[in-house]
């Protein structure tokens, strides 16, 4: 229910993801598609989650809310993912 | 609740949103997703301040995609007493239903100022799960000692190295009889779910202690927060165990450990105990981590887990 | 009107826990302190035996009674708890939280002086030192007041419009350990005064953060329309009295007892008590009494309306405010009188700090003194501190 009188909460769950987070990043992951298996090591190691699946069943970076950490790059067992400037 | 064999049986359980203004690889945010990914939905998160809280709710914005509320500092688990006891008579009374209770806090609003709201939550035995994301300092205000700090590490009120070892939370909550406690590292996430898992099916407090390495605190590069939790267990420095009724199981056995020297190198905070004039502070370190070790297995062996 | 009538012998805490049983609370947190422990070990054996269904939780501190009130309110619970003097202390910063968050908490205060010395006696101070909390604060004259105060209580914390918790203050050992008969209501009557109202709750099915930070931006706007609802509350205890099913107990901002034309005394508590009974001996003649029974929001209006006609002001408090021009009571009348571009001579007169209950003699002598006074060109002291260098 919307509360009438301004009671410090939010209601609506989650609406951090309407902000970009681009502007954080210098690096940004890359996935080289031939090298991934789609195992989900990375997106289970993902601080935000900035990583997701698409229909196809593939992983994919959500570049709206990666800050570039590099983790998944670091982490991926196929070494699948290059880290490369976000100016490039 | 089922144990956990496959990652992709966690796909699409997130309690969390990104958008947080959470650090870049910070450790912290991915243990506390594996945490909410693994647990079974009703439930309720407390936070106490900290980085955790602030960087997931700032007005008019929240990050978490569950109910969750934060009071004060130094009173998660009393907060957490009082859902867990009032959602208990509501749904008796036909005017709520019980959910699972998990209180999220950092060592700061656990190991010290929360302490006594802790202890009190757990002589009391509420029906909670207690995570512990351990950074190993005062995160938010800037990189303070807390009793989770390491012996030696540089901090801001430690600017030498701290002088005192690391404070056994998980011991002072046996001593409370819960009937789970348990350490986990977000590079472990098989361990960690499952141990989420089955610390929510006791009908009792129970405490899981998970270290958070943190790029900034610790200072070192982002991307390598995966590499020093894997570091931190391989060493010895955070051991692997679970404690359940008083008797212990290491899960994660090191016939042989990394050097600690590895784990030290690796992070600015600990790197000056390399020093040569800095030695007898590495000397302690490593006996801190030595008798620690041994300690569990002589708890191992004294009281084994079944 | 065939309500029946029901006397029992009972303190100012019996009344309040026997009132919390009625309003049927879900939940109640505390921790024992001196003079309010009665409340809650008969509120525990209320739950025990079944009269109340209600979760007792025995929490290690005031610090986590309260919080743990927090949460239970934000589960949407009708939660009480209880406390004195060190306790309010330390539960000092969730205070603010409490109001901060629009939780409809009840609280009995019983008043306590404040350490140091310790003391567990009965003064004002307590309360007056988190008078700012944002809490809606009434006054008790005595045990009876208690009972009807705290069931009203719930009510206006409950009420839409104001969701703000409300404490309900009586003075330690003299009003919560003083036996009187106290006339109650059918449990029934109050259940049906009590009707459980919807707010937003934690729930799995509608996720809702609470306890969210608000930077710059936003704080400013939350603090105020705080305030203002705590305003606001003034109109809702009209509403909250007029519906009270027992008109002798429905809660009133004030009362006013003799023509307030000549000496006005004005205070709250169980002390009034006595002033009433010793103006009543001197036959109300040039006497009046102004007893507060809410004391934040601060009846201005009331206030405003009542003053100006007097030829003197008796403002009695029960506490001191350490380095400031006026105690508590004094300083808001004194604020009031000036934005009504009113000069009143006006005597700010300390009692009671401590436990040292002015005697029907003390209160006499000085009202006697100050008529004497007004009568020979107007009142001279400005402050005293009555029964000071005596002993109780």
């Amino acid at each position: 229910m919307q509360p009438s009188i301004l009671i410090p909460l939010v209601s609506e769950p989650g609406n951090t993801a309407s902000r970009d987070m681009t502007s954080w990043r210098t690096l940004r992951p890359v996935i080289e598609r031939e090298k991934c298996t789609n195992c989900l090591i990375c997106w289970i190691f993902c601080p935000e989650p900035a990583i997701f699946r698409n229909s196809l069943g593939q992983v994919e970076i959500d570049y709206m809310h990666c800050k570039g950490c590099g983790i998944c790059a670091e982490e991926c067992p196929r070494k699948a993912i290059r880290m490369v400037l976000e100016h490039e | 609740m089922m144990q956990v064999t496959r990652l992709d049986e966690l796909y699409g359980r997130e309690g969390i949103s990104p958008g947080h203004t959470a650090c870049q690889g910070c450790g912290a945010m991915i243990a506390i997703r594996q945490v909410l990914m693994a647990a079974e939905p009703p439930y309720i998160v407390v936070s106490p301040t900290g980085c955790l809280e602030v960087v997931t709710s700032q007005y008019p914005f929240t990050a978490w995609r569950v109910p969750w509320v934060h009071v004060a500092f130094e009173n998660a688990a009393a907060v957490a007493s009082g859902i867990e006891a009032a959602l208990k008579v509501l749904e008796k009374k036909g005017r709520g239903r019980r959910h699972k209770i998990i209180v999220i806090g950092g060592d700061g609003g656990t190991f010290d100022i929360g302490l006594q709201a802790l202890s009190g939550a757990f002589e009391r035995r509420h029906s909670l799960l207690y995570v512990c994301y351990d950074n190993e300092a005062y995160m938010n205000t800037g990189i303070q000692r807390s009793a989770a700090t390491p012996v030696g590490a540089r901090t801001t009120t430690t600017p030498r190295g701290k002088t005192e070892p690391k404070k056994d939370i998980v011991s002072i909550l046996v001593a409370h009889g819960s009937p789970y406690c348990a350490t986990a590292s977000p590079h472990l996430w098989k361990d960690l779910t499952n141990k989420v898992r089955k610390a929510l099916s006791f009908e009792a407090p129970t405490f899981l202690h998970v270290i958070a390495p943190c790029p900034r605190g610790w200072n070192y590069e982002p991307r390598l927060t995966i590499k020093l939790a894997k570091l931190a267990v391989e060493t010895r420095v955070f051991p692997i165990y679970e404690v359940e009724n008083g008797r212990y199981r290491i899960n994660y056995m090191t016939a042989r450990p990394r050097p600690i020297e590895e784990y030290v190198a690796a992070q600015a905070r600990l790197a000056h105990l390399l020093r040569p004039e800095n030695r007898h502070l590495l000397e302690e370190f490593k006996k801190s981590v030595e008798e620690r070790w041994s300690h569990l297995l002589e708890l191992a062996k004294a009281f084994p887990a079944p | 009107m065939s309500s029946l009538k029901q006397l029992r012998l009972m303190t100012g805490n019996d009344a309040v826990a026997y009132a919390v049983k009625q309003a049927d609370v879900d939940f109640i947190s505390a921790y024992p302190i001196t003079p309010q422990t009665i409340i809650v070990e008969r509120l525990s054996e209320f739950v025990e035996s079944g009269e109340l269904n209600a979760a007792f939780v025995p929490v290690e501190s005031e610090h986590s009674a309260l919080s743990a009130c927090i949460g239970a309110s934000l589960c949407g619970a009708r939660v009480f708890t209880s406390t004195s003097s060190q306790g309010l202390a330390l539960m000092h910063e969730v205070l603010y939280i409490a109001a901060g968050m629009r939780c409809p908490i009840v609280m009995a205060v019983v008043n306590r002086a404040l350490s140091a010395p310790l003391n567990i006696h009965g003064d004002h101070s307590d309360m007056m030192g988190s008078r700012d909390s944002g809490w809606i604060q009434l006054f008790c004259e005595n045990p009876q007041e208690a009972y009807h105060y705290t069931i009203q209580a719930f009510r206006l914390a409950e009420s839409p419009n104001v969701l703000l918790p409300v404490a309900v203050n009586l003075d330690g050992f003299t009003v919560s350990h003083s036996s009187e008969p106290v006339e109650i209501l059918p449990s029934e009557t109050v259940q049906d005064y009590l009707p459980r109202r919807e707010r937003p709750v934690l729930d799995y099915d509608n996720p809702m953060s609470f306890g969210i930070f608000a930077l710059p931006t936003h704080y400013y706007e939350f603090k105020v329309e705080q305030v203002q609802a705590l305003e606001e509350a003034s109109r809702t205890i009209g509403e909250v009295s007029k519906s009270y099913p027992e008109p002798s107990g429905a809660l009133k901002k004030v009362t006013v007892d003799g023509e307030p034309d000549g000496l006005v005394v004005v205070g709250m508590g169980g002390t009034m008590g006595t002033v009433r009974h010793v103006l009543r001996s001197l036959g109300w003649r040039g006497y009046a009494l102004v007893s507060l029974r809410v004391f934040c929001p601060f009846p201005r209006d009331e206030l405003v309306e009542i003053l100006p006609r007097a030829e003197a002001v008796v403002v009695m408090d029960r506490a001191v405010s350490p380095g400031m021009p006026s105690p508590p009571i004094a300083s808001n009348i004194k604020s009031l009188l000036y934005d009504e571009g009113v000069r009143v001579p006006l005597v700010s007169a300390v009692y009671g700090l401590g436990g040292r209950e002015p005697t029907v003699g003390m209160v006499r002598s000085l009202l006697e003194k100050l008529a004497g006074e007004v009568k020979t060109g107007g009142v001279r002291t400005r402050s005293l501190y009555l029964g000071y260098g005596g002993r109780a």
